[in-house]
């Protein structure tokens, strides 16, 4: 019974976890090449609400996904041509993105509020499923989840093990010596911005498809946001991103397995619900107490427009 | 070939420009939106523009959704121009209502004169200790106030649904979300008979004042102008950085508590918890589209008010959801921003003999 409730609470953690590391590895790569994109939020909900209606038309849920990170794409690149073509201020033109892609959104998903999609099957891995206890938590789950492993393994090559991702680290820390080399900056900043809307874009995919094969308006409920102060918590490190969503995850779940359990306590529900919000206050807390810690990690153009003729 | 070539100087009247530009880029931008969707854009367009503005009623209502943004825009704006980013305006806007509703329910059925005092200090108060969060982990803990600010909204959220489904719920309520109505002397009067407009939009005018007296008549305002436009020189003379953002964020959650009792106590009348129309995050763009100006942010607040409205005209006669007023927002900062480049830049035909 409590090895079922173990299983129980560490397969639904996986799954609560997936959607955080999507955006949040995204929005790494993204500001690695020194742009902030506040944006996130608004690019997840463009993407989950896309990916329902490409999947609700088509019956595929891959071409779903597919719509989703088109979707997170596009809208990112509407972002970086303010902020990285016209040098706008990105705190602005990303808050304007988050505002404008949940408004979005919630007007071109209306029609689809009532709807439901069939829920997709998970994928069981052979042999490995079978592990006691681990098994059917994380090898009997849905394709995305093995594919934000991926992603991870990828985003930590591309970053540490490639040239490519050797640039766009230069790129973040100082584009003006990336420049004096020939390195193109701004098309790398375009790329590195689109490949974090796009992830965001999955982000959204997934919670609208796979984890509740549904479109609500603000189903999205701060994801994005969370997936932001991930990166800070996380100090630029895809490793610490993985921890840290998947303890966002747990907290995320926690709550459902505490109303579920029916435990005798009168503890107001919506109290509960607000731990993943608090949770994210904390732990920005903890790890900006220290400015040091922000200061030695964070890319140095961080949130800086950069103009290669001036 | 068109490119851009930086000016010598920023161009104050493309500062004063560039709102108007966003906003018939968003006019543009929005007729083509309804071509696409198969309406009539000039319909439309009329439906957004002209429609609300026909006649007294009509008018009421256009300042009765502008005191709201006015009074929160009026308070971010205080702090935006110091950089200090407090998006949780939306939140601050809850708990003010939380505030004005308990004292209020605390009232009664008094009839004292006090309790609309009462509840605009409650109001007031409550904003600003919600705002006092995020001043406090930046200044003590250097937490980044955008996210931690944030993330109070939803918190904020739950606080009110908890709130109205638990302990504030009205027993007579057949179970709705709400709280009891509140007694007669818990309401701002009305300004205009036969009108929803109340005395909030007093306050939203008086804050605007107060605000530009603030701004541009205090050396406190001063030192916060110097924050903003240049942090060297602020450090370098010794003005306080956790001032500035005690300051910034106490004026804004100030404000957006005022604007939250004013709405409970205006023209709800009681606390649900469909208690905001986002006007927390639209008075974001307002204070932007008005230059952070009490001027500009009155002009804007009016803008945005008439973007509320004409969606809810366009659901009513349109069949279109009124979520296209959230769109339109966004777009109409989306080009402000965009707009903004020429405060920096001009645009050059030909290529100029200094293309790198």
């Amino acid at each position: 019974m409590e090895g079922n409730l173990f299983t129980a609470v560490l397969f639904a953690t996986v799954v609560a976890g997936t959607p955080l590391i999507l955006t949040a590895l995204g929005l790494l790569v993204s500001e690695r090449a020194g742009v902030l994109n506040l944006g996130a939020e608004g690019m997840m909900a463009v993407g989950a609400v896309a990916a329902f209606a490409a999947t609700h038309h088509s019956g595929s849920p891959w071409l779903g996904v597919l719509a989703g990170l088109v979707a997170g794409a596009a809208m990112a690149l509407v972002f970086g041509f303010l902020a990285i073509t016209l040098q706008a201020n990105q705190v602005a033109s990303g808050l304007a993105l988050a505002i404008f892609g949940v408004g979005l959104a919630a007007f071109i998903g209306k029609p689809y509020e009532s709807l439901a999609l069939p829920a997709v099957p998970p994928i069981r891995l052979p042999f490995i499923a079978d592990i006691p206890l681990l098994g059917e938590a994380l090898y009997n789950q849905q394709a995305l989840v093995y594919g934000s492993w991926a992603l991870f393994w990828a985003v930590l090559w591309f970053l540490y093990r490639s040239r490519a991702g050797l640039v766009l680290r230069a790129v973040g820390e100082s584009p003006a010596a990336a420049h004096a080399i020939g390195h193109p900056v701004l098309r790398i900043r375009y790329l590195a911005v689109a490949f974090g809307g796009a992830m965001a874009g999955v982000g959204g995919a997934f919670l609208s498809v796979f984890y509740t094969p549904m479109w609500v308006e603000g189903m999205v409920a701060g994801r994005g946001w969370i997936a932001l102060a991930l990166v800070v918590f996380a100090t630029w490190r895809p490793l610490r991103v993985m921890l840290g969503a998947y303890l966002f995850g747990g907290v995320m779940v926690s709550q459902l397995f505490v109303q579920g359990a029916g435990l005798q306590i009168d503890f107001p529900s919506q109290l509960l619900s607000s731990l993943p919000y608090l949770a994210t206050i904390v732990v920005l807390v903890a790890i900006s107490r220290n400015p040091a810690t922000i200061r030695l990690n964070s890319p140095l153009s961080l949130g800086k427009p950069y103009r290669p003729d001036a | 070939m068109l490119r851009l070539e930086p000016r010598p100087q920023a161009s104050r009247l493309m500062t004063w420009l560039s709102p108007l530009l966003a906003a018939v880029l968003t006019l543009v931008a929005g007729g083509m939106l309804f071509a696409l969707l198969g309406k009539d854009p000039a319909e439309g367009l009329r439906l957004f523009l002209v429609a609300p503005l026909k006649d007294l009623y009509g008018l009421s209502e256009l300042l009765l959704k502008a005191t709201p943004l006015m009074l929160c825009a009026t308070g971010l704006a205080i702090g935006f121009r110091a950089n200090i980013w407090n998006i949780g305006a939306e939140g601050q806007f809850m708990l003010g209502a939380v505030g004005a509703t308990g004292v209020a329910l605390w009232a009664g059925e008094s009839e004292s004169a006090l309790v609309l005092p009462g509840m605009l200090l409650g109001g007031a108060l409550a904003g600003a200790a919600w705002a006092a969060i995020p001043a406090w982990l930046k200044t003590r803990f250097n937490a980044n106030e955008i996210l931690v600010s944030l993330m109070l909204v939803y918190v904020a959220q739950l606080l009110v649904s908890w709130l109205v489904f638990g302990p504030w719920k009205d027993p007579q309520g057949f179970n709705f979300p709400q709280t009891v109505m509140f007694a007669d002397a818990a309401l701002l009067p009305v300004l205009v008979d036969g009108t929803r407009l109340h005395l909030g939009l007093l306050f939203a005018l008086a804050a605007l004042v107060a605000a530009y007296v603030f701004m541009y008549r205090s050396h406190a305002g001063f030192r916060m102008r110097v924050a903003g436009e240049a942090p060297d020189a602020a450090r370098y003379a010794g003005f306080s950085a956790s001032r500035t953002i005690w300051t910034g964020l106490l004026c804004g959650g100030a404000a957006a508590g005022v604007a939250g009792m004013a709405e409970v106590a205006g023209p709800m009348g009681q606390l649900t918890d469909k208690l905001s129309l986002g006007y927390g995050f639209a008075a974001i763009i307002v204070a932007f589209v008005g230059r952070l100006h009490p001027l500009g942010i009155f002009l804007a607040s009016l803008l945005m008010a008439l973007l509320y409205i004409g969606g809810e005209q366009v659901q009513q006669y349109m069949n279109l959801p009124n979520s296209i007023a959230l769109v339109f927002q966004g777009l109409l900062l989306f080009f402000l921003l965009g707009a903004d480049v020429f405060i920096r830049y001009r645009l050059r035909f030909g290529s100029g003999a200094a293309s790198a």
